[in-house]
């Protein structure tokens, strides 16, 4: 290496080098390119086959039997919103506690096997997690149900949760939490009534970015929330998803159900688009608070 | 006096119930672990060690292997990995090396965002009639079956899936590399070609291989995409176009009609394979990015 | 935390009580009837406001789910064996609901009529016959333009009573399907790809040119699928229809659990079945109540009178005469305490 740090003059090499760093940022942008194209293929085949489903009434009307045109998707959405906000109602409280006991504990013996769960939790494969709560909720209630799917979603919400709580109340100054102790308050009041409200903006983008990754989870609803044709307000009851239907859809040979799966695509989509969109602006707002 | 003692208290119940949650998960994945070894039980205890390398799949003989779904599953993620290596890489490049701040870089940056956001589902259901009809139209100009669907369309979705993944972490490595050392290799007349062959790349090796790590680990647990794009079938693939199954795929597939007993517990069993090999999978990658957290914050 | 913990479950329990008024019953099984049941349950639900949440799975889903409990009745088109029944726990019913016809359908240039004979469908599916212009395939088939394009054998991917039929029938017409892979719910396939479902294969099929696959009747038909026609037992070229399929179904056994395929009748067609609900004979167990079981046999005693109406305009044939009453009879043995339910 020594030998060769002295500086090339020829100028054929040196032309040599400069065509080879030219070609090479040409891959280097041509490549980047080349791999968001699957992405504008999906998004205009989607909008191109889903646009025409689109109707007032296919957000609220149920999907007809086999074979008939029309229908909608009413039920698929109400089951994804119910699914999410089984599994928001509980995740949210064990992954905030869990997350306030890293952020507090952070080299306790402890809060490294904690670490280590949540990191365990989060490889899990989604179909491994439907497996599971086949077993510890479907088996023993008797019945497929939406509260199931909504475990089995929480489960798969709880870990980004922990790391985004943790994650955001780090970035908390220790000088407020030690100015409340030292005016008196108690623990609990410091953490409740400071510590949390001033990591608030941090821990809902984290919600958000988790609720995202879960509204279009399909593997764990399978054997969990089971589908439903009808309209079903019961969380003791087998509920209809917006991907299980995509799912069942898609492989069927019904040219009115793929159109239907198509339009629900969209709908997802926009619907998981829309809470990125959120998180980021709330994210924004936790930065521009923090620096201020 | 007492109106401390009862904060005193509060306060005590209050660490108390945090750390309650925080056992809480070590106790959920103390459950989900058992749940699925003792489900298991019949499987293993039945087959032993040989259901790794069996390559039986016979529901009515109850005789069961996972060897073909092994392969399936680790030739497909390596298929795919293969596949998006380039991409990601160039994308890692350009976002940490080449303009980290440009109006280019950032729109690749959102789409790239906006692709880790797109459903499993979505995926297959894209490639299920745009990809597939393509892959059958190539299989015909080759004169192979024209399955389309198989281990070839299923790495193809894949290696799409995985891009923004194994990106994201290789990009954040290379923004790592100390600009001191960047600048010593300018200052000697080398082109950014050789200052990234030369010096980021080798510095940042140990995070791109993170990143592969982190990626492998997704690909390998990715149910929805492949089993739509697999072509469900329960052999040990001949050639890459070859319909196949995934550990994830035929668990999908099966497990709502298998029968308690051999066949349900054999499923399960595949399910604990597939927890223990992308746990692995994950903690070593998470290991290497820990330590270059580490040593980078030095 | 408590107080949302609290908040919760008020709220479940509130949605819950507000919805158990309205009884919702539980189905699963066999894609084969699929299009009728959906059918069926789309009208049920607008005449008596029962929800009967009916998901396709395939039999084998179907069987596994009703001894598992999970479901208030599975549906098959595969009847249960021995092993099964024993599996069940307690006592179980078959019902037979409507019949069907398994159809090879497939997807060539032009889609010319096609006739098969029991051993060409045997050798396709055994892997023996890869190409459309086979000597083979000619020979039954004079003066039709035959491709050269590979055949691709679609099949099925999960436990199926539409498998069930088919290889039923490959093995009582070809010895050496019989030997080297049997028949059953799903079996070990020497070649093709596997689709989930009717739906699927029928999907498959449509997708693929070359392709070939065995799918029921409605699911051919719906997606203008040409069909095989194929050689019965007595030596015709039968097409599959309602009537053809009716005709293998004229001597049927007391019990109803029968397969059908390959006939005697001269003009039957030879891959027909029967498809049934599985439900407990004693509809108390696992807490349910009497007034669920009663609902379960109220739908079903629906399904095999008024319901028949939607069988014909969906492709399937109604249920002979015969099994009507055998149905009724097998109904009428479900109670709940000793209490019969069928009213």
């Amino acid at each position: 290496m020594t030998n060769k740090l002295s500086i090339e003059l020829d100028p054929r090499q040196i032309r040599r080098r400069k065509v080879l760093n030219t070609l090479f940022s040409a891959t280097i942008m041509i490549l980047s390119i080349l791999s968001i194209i699957p992405l504008f293929l999906i998004l205009t085949h989607i909008v191109k086959e889903g646009f025409s489903a689109i109707k007032p009434e296919f957000l609220v009307s149920l999907p007809k039997p086999v074979g008939e045109p029309g229908g909608g998707i009413a039920n698929a959405l109400v089951g994804t919103i119910m699914l999410i906000s089984i599994a928001t109602i509980l995740a949210l409280p064990v992954g905030i506690g869990a997350g306030l006991f890293l952020a507090e504990h952070p080299k306790s013996k402890m809060g490294e096997l904690v670490r280590l769960s949540v990191e365990v939790l989060q490889g899990i494969p989604s179909i491994v997690i439907g497996l599971i709560v086949y077993m510890i909720c479907v088996k023993p209630i008797g019945n497929f149900s939406a509260l199931s799917g909504g475990i089995a979603l929480a489960i798969m919400m709880l870990p980004f949760i922990v790391r985004t709580t943790e994650e955001t109340l780090k970035l908390i100054p220790t000088t407020l939490k030690e100015a409340s102790l030292a005016l008196g308050a108690p623990y609990y009041h410091t953490i409740l009534q400071v510590i949390l409200p001033a990591g608030l903006n941090g821990i809902i983008t984290g919600v958000l970015v988790s609720i995202a990754r879960i509204a279009g989870e399909t593997a764990p609803l399978l054997f969990t929330a089971f589908g439903n044709p009808f309209m079903n307000m019961n969380p003791l009851k087998p509920i209809a998803t917006l991907p299980h239907l995509i799912f069942t859809y898609a492989i069927s040979p019904y040219d009115d159900w793929h159109a239907l799966a198509w339009g629900a695509a969209i709908i997802l989509l926009a619907f998981i688009l829309l809470l990125n969109f959120g998180a980021r602006m709330v994210a924004g707002k936790f930065g521009m608070d923090h620096s201020a | 006096m007492t109106t401390t003692k009862t904060f005193n208290q509060r306060d005590l119940i209050f660490k108390k119930g945090i750390a309650l949650n925080a056992i809480g998960i070590v106790v959920l994945l103390a459950v989900i672990f058992v749940t699925i070894l003792f489900s298991s039980r019949e499987s293993i205890s039945e087959f032993g060690l040989g259901f790794v390398f069996s390559q039986n799949w016979d529901p009515i003989g109850l005789n069961f292997g996972a060897l073909p779904f092994i392969v399936g599953t680790m030739l497909t993620s390596i298929l795919a990995l293969l596949i998006s290596l380039p991409f990601s890489l160039a994308i890692a490049l350009l976002l940490g090396e080449y303009s980290p701040k440009g109006k280019f870089t950032g729109f690749v940056r959102s789409m790239i965002e906006l692709m880790a956001g797109v459903p499993s589902v979505i995926f297959g259901f894209w490639g299920l009639y745009y990809l597939v009809p393509h892959i059958r139209n190539l299989q015909m100009a080759l004169g192979i079956l024209p399955y389309g669907v198989g281990i070839f369309a299923s790495s193809v979705i894949l290696a799409i899936m995985i891009i923004p993944y194994s990106s994201s972490v290789a990009r954040e490595v290379i923004t790592m590399v100390p600009r001191s050392l960047k600048e010593a290799a300018y200052s000697l007349g080398s082109t950014r070609f050789e200052v990234i062959t030369k010096v980021v790349l080798p510095y940042a090796r140990s995070g791109i291989i993170a990143g592969i790590l982190l990626s492998l680990g997704r690909a390998i647990g990715e149910t929805m995409a492949v089993t739509m794009l697999i072509g469900n079938n329960n052999e040990i693939p001949k050639d890459i176009f070859a319909p196949a199954n995934t550990m994830a795929s035929v668990i999908a597939n099966e497990f709502a009609e298998a029968q308690a007993g051999l066949h349900m517990s054999s499923l399960f069993e595949i399910g604990l394979l597939l927890f223990i090999i992308s746990i692995v999978i994950n903690l070593i990658g998470r290991l290497v990015i820990h330590s270059i957290n580490k040593s980078g914050g030095k | 935390m408590k107080k949302m913990i609290t908040t919760a479950f008020a709220t479940i329990a509130l949605a819950a009580a507000t919805t158990f008024g309205q009884t919702e019953i539980l189905g699963a099984g066999a894609t084969f009837p699929y299009p009728l049941y959906s059918k069926m349950f789309s009208v049920y639900e607008s005449l008596y406001k029962t929800k009967v949440n009916y998901q396709s799975i395939g039999s084998g889903g179907g069987i596994q789910q009703i001894t598992a409990k999970t479901v208030d009745f599975g549906a098959t088109d595969a009847f249960l064996g021995d092993k099964e029944e024993a599996a069940m726990g307690a006592k179980s019913v078959h019902i037979p609901t409507c019949l069907g016809a398994v159809v090879l359908a497939y997807n060539l240039p032009g889609n010319p009529a096609i006739k098969l004979t029991p051993a060409l469908i045997a050798d396709i599916y055994l892997g023996k016959i890869t190409k459309w212009n086979d000597a083979k395939i000619g020979a039954v088939n004079k003066g039709v333009k035959l491709p050269g394009i590979n055949v691709v054998v679609v099949r099925r991917s999960d436990g199926s009573g539409t498998t069930s039929i088919f290889t039923d029938y490959l093995s009582k017409v070809s010895t050496e399907w019989k030997d080297k892979v049997g028949a059953g719910k799903s079996v070990e396939w020497p070649t093709g790809i596997g689709a989930k479902g009717n739906e699927g294969v029928a999907g498959n099929i449509k997708n693929m040119p070359g392709a070939i696959g065995y799918t029921e009747l409605a699911y051919a038909k719906k997606n203008n699928m040409p069909q095989a026609l194929i050689q019965n037992k007595a030596g015709k070229f039968i097409a599959p229809s309602l009537k053809s399929a009716s005709l293998a179904a004229k001597s049927l056994p007391l019990n109803c659990k029968v397969n059908l395929t390959n006939t005697e009748v001269a003009d039957g067609y030879p891959i027909a079945g029967l498809t049934w609900l599985v439900i407990y004979q004693d509809q108390n167990y696992g807490g349910r109540t009497q007034a669920q079981g009663a609902e379960v046999v109220k739908m079903i005693k629906w399904m095999i009178t008024d319901g028949q109406k939607y069988t014909t305009p969906l492709d399937y044939a109604p249920l002979p005469k015969n099994a009507q009453v055998q149905a009724f009879k097998n109904l009428a043995t479900v109670k709940f305490n000793g209490v019969q339910l069928m009213k």
